[in-house]
């Protein structure tokens, strides 16, 4: 066995193990774990495949951003994102069976189209510059420019939205104090002496 | 055994493999972090497929820029969804998805 089949294998059986563990875990923790193990195993499916740009891409923002953002939500949750009650029992079937549905359709699909049952296809030799910063850079600044600036734009609108939905609604209201500076003076006792019993109109507006 | 990963064959079964994983996850979990997860799940299949056709056909990088873009579009998509995951929590005090009722007759 090569080196380049072991690490195959070695990504490929991370990315399964993390997958079943993300959708199989009762704990979200686990399930972010798994995500993180899942992203990093397709990083390096994609180094296997000469995309390094995208590998270098892949760990920075789905590792380093997305499953740190699902882990800082878990920590504001706290114990109230586990659900202690999952999968009520009289929903089980239909889920279970909506759920084996769609792998079946979906490994008939795999294999039901022409071609599924053919011999695989080897992967071709491809020139040194294949997937690297320049070759991608120069297709995204070329060809795609103009969905390289509507992402941009997209980006900075997500982010905003995000602020504005996740901002708390109570407007906390300062402590209206007297406007007038002068009354103000006298709002309330002027010697620490007259704070039990206030004299005539101190205090009372 | 040698030949593991020198087929396009096997990363697409990876990828229809972790998509179907992220899809069933997505349809029987009803904790809504781990549905977001698993949404990830299946753009991170997509994603993989692309790259690996993309290989297949080494003319120009289509596949790689699509999924760059793909991987732009869903760290967008994670951060508004968290965002209206933590007004659901406000609301309701609870991340069960069965609970998001509020539009129902």
């Amino acid at each position: 066995m090569s080196v380049g089949s072991l690490f195959f294998a070695f990504c490929v059986v991370l990315c399964l193990v993390g997958a079943v563990s993300t959708i199989a875990s009762h704990n979200p923790i686990r399930s972010a774990v798994g995500l993180l193990g899942t992203i990093i195993g397709i990083a390096g499916l994609f180094l296997k495949l000469a995309a390094e740009f995208l590998a270098a891409i892949q760990l920075i923002v789905y590792a380093g951003a997305v499953v740190v953002l699902f882990v800082f939500v878990i920590m504001l949750l706290g114990p109230d994102a586990t659900l202690a009650d999952d999968t009520p029992a009289r929903a089980r079937f239909s889920r279970w069976g909506g759920a084996a549905l769609f792998v079946v359709l979906a490994l008939g699909a795999a294999f039901g189209f022409h071609g599924g049952w053919g011999p695989p296809t080897p992967l071709p030799n491809v020139q040194p510059g294949h997937g690297s910063t320049e070759a991608v850079g120069g297709m995204l600044f070329h060809q795609g420019l103009v969905p390289f600036e509507l992402a941009t734009a997209l980006l900075i609108v997500a982010a905003v939205g995000a602020i504005a939905v996740a901002r708390s609604r109570h407007h906390v209201k300062p402590a209206t104090q007297e406007p007038n500076a002068s009354k103000r003076m006298f709002a309330g006792p002027i010697h620490p002496r007259d704070a039990e019993r206030p004299l005539g109109r101190e205090g009372a507006r | 055994m040698n030949t593991l990963g020198q087929y396009v064959d096997h990363y697409v079964f990876l990828a229809s493999i972790l998509f179907t994983l992220g899809a069933v996850g997505f349809l029987m979990r009803r904790n809504v972090l781990v549905q977001l997860m698993s949404i990830e799940l299946m753009l991170n299949a997509v994603n993989l497929a692309l790259v690996a056709y993309n290989r297949l056909h080494g003319d120009d990088m289509n596949g790689h820029m699509f999924a760059f873009f793909i991987i732009a579009v869903a760290a967008a998509e994670a951060a508004v969804g968290l965002a209206i995951v933590l007004s659901f929590y406000r609301l309701k005090a609870s991340v069960n998805s069965d609970e998001a009722d509020s539009l129902k007759h």
